[in-house]
């Protein structure tokens, strides 16, 4: 893990790249990230992120500044800039179950080639997948799901780079800072090594590549 | 009383102490407010709570702990979080015993629409199909008409939520299960006769001989 500014870690990223971002309707979104991404203006940008939270907020403001080309969500009913964008064709959508988004994750970070899910089946979302019989139950194959970039917002993070959530912040973070070549993470707090305590960390130092740096 | 506060009060009844519910936005939401004092029921957010409490007191509120539409929520003595594979490896897992959800529509076996209507509201399905496809009970709790049109229809036009039928309807009208995947009329709302549901369904209803009133 490296400790670097907002600003060096945005940088990183090119426009066009595919980014995952934590949060579910923004809460346990990392802001500071977004709001850098906004001001270095990276277009293009393939979104994988819960749902498109609500202008001004998480990654709304990533929808505000017209900045995404492509999005898979399970929900974006709450956004109508998101939902304006997407009608008139600014972005693709693909609207896929939650459980199953998240599923699509995890396979990703576990290096699983993706999951069997009862989810979808016989409705408009089995069109095109391999349906696979498993003892008599139909299951739809749903593949494993990455990105270039994981942008994770943690509660915790002590100077090794280990992580704890909070509450319902937690949501898809630890899932995504599995599933990205590289992961980014800005943290409520930075503590000293210890202060979580090995049974308390939900995401170990290994996984993060970059922490985010106090202002 | 109001025809929201007829099928929250109901659809209550349906929940029993030691169950794992999930309840959608909306009409569903209003349940939790029926529920008896005595019952000791864990509700679920699927944004990774279960033992959600009522709305903090002003002032009292934590930006980090939201119902699913992000609205601020307390936590319960004996409250658990956990990230979303946990959350919907609980709901497609069958851990999950009673979810309630509003409708568009349901057919004449169950069948529920209630995620979008095409060229119109394109919002995503969010949690509801995972939730009919894994819960143990699903209820569905909406008004009976929309604009005089019945939304207990004989084929749902609208796109399916889930190939599982579900198992209860609750509207300000009557309460209909599908035994044997037909819909069959439990039980009409306080004043409202028979014939009236019928009037109002255009799914074909089975009646049994004796149709009790809700207790609500």
């Amino acid at each position: 893990m490296r400790a670097v500014s907002v600003e060096e870690a945005v940088a990183m990223i090119p426009a066009g790249a595919s980014i995952m971002v934590g949060g579910f309707m923004g809460v346990g979104t990392p802001e500071r990230l977004l709001d850098e991404v906004v001001r270095q203006q990276k277009t293009g940008l393939s979104l994988i992120s819960n749902d498109a939270a609500v202008p001004g907020k998480g990654v709304g403001k990533l929808f505000d500044a017209a900045l995404v080309s492509r999005l898979t969500a399970s929900h974006i009913g709450l956004n109508p800039k998101a939902q304006q964008q997407m009608l008139a064709n600014q972005i693709a959508v693909d609207l896929i179950p939650q459980g199953t988004f998240v599923e699509r994750i995890r396979a990703g970070g576990c290096g699983l080639g993706g999951v069997l899910t009862p989810t979808g089946v016989g409705t408009s979302v089995a069109e095109g997948k391999r349906q696979i019989e498993v003892d008599g139950t139909t299951f739809l194959l749903e593949t494993a799901m990455r990105a270039q970039f994981a942008l994770v917002h943690a509660f915790l993070a002590d100077y090794l780079g280990n992580l704890t959530y909070a509450l319902t912040a937690r949501n898809f973070n630890p899932i995504m800072a599995m599933a990205a070549d590289t992961v980014i993470v800005t943290a409520e707090h930075i503590v000293p090594v210890g202060v979580i305590a090995p049974d308390h960390v939900l995401t170990p130092a290994p996984l993060v590549d970059y922490l985010i740096t106090n202002g | 009383m109001d025809a929201q506060t007829i099928i929250a009060r109901r659809v209550a009844q349906e929940l029993h102490t030691g169950d794992l519910v999930n309840l959608g936005i909306g009409i569903p939401t209003l349940v939790a407010n029926y529920v008896a004092p005595d019952l000791k029921v864990f509700f679920q957010s699927e944004n990774g709570l279960i033992g959600t409490g009522p709305i903090p007191e002003q002032g009292m509120a934590h930006p980090l702990l939201t119902d699913a539409g992000g609205r601020p929520i307390s936590a319960l003595p004996g409250a658990s979080t956990f990230d979303s594979a946990m959350s919907f490896g609980l709901i497609r897992g069958g851990h999950v015993d009673v979810t309630v959800l509003g409708g568009l529509q349901v057919d004449a076996h169950g069948h529920l629409a209630n995620w979008m209507i095409p060229g119109k509201m394109v919002p995503g399905m969010g949690g509801a199909m995972d939730l009919v496809s894994g819960a143990k009970r699903v209820i569905v709790a909406m008004q009976h008409a929309a604009k005089g049109k019945s939304k207990i229809v004989a084929k749902c036009t609208l796109p399916l939520t889930s190939a599982r039928p579900v198992n209860l309807v609750v509207t300000d009208m009557a309460v209909i299960a599908f035994p044997n995947g037909k819909a069959t009329l439990l039980e009409t709302a306080p004043g409202v006769g028979v014939g009236e549901v019928m009037a109002v369904t255009d799914a074909e209803l089975v009646i049994p001989d004796i149709v009790p009133e809700m207790k609500i």
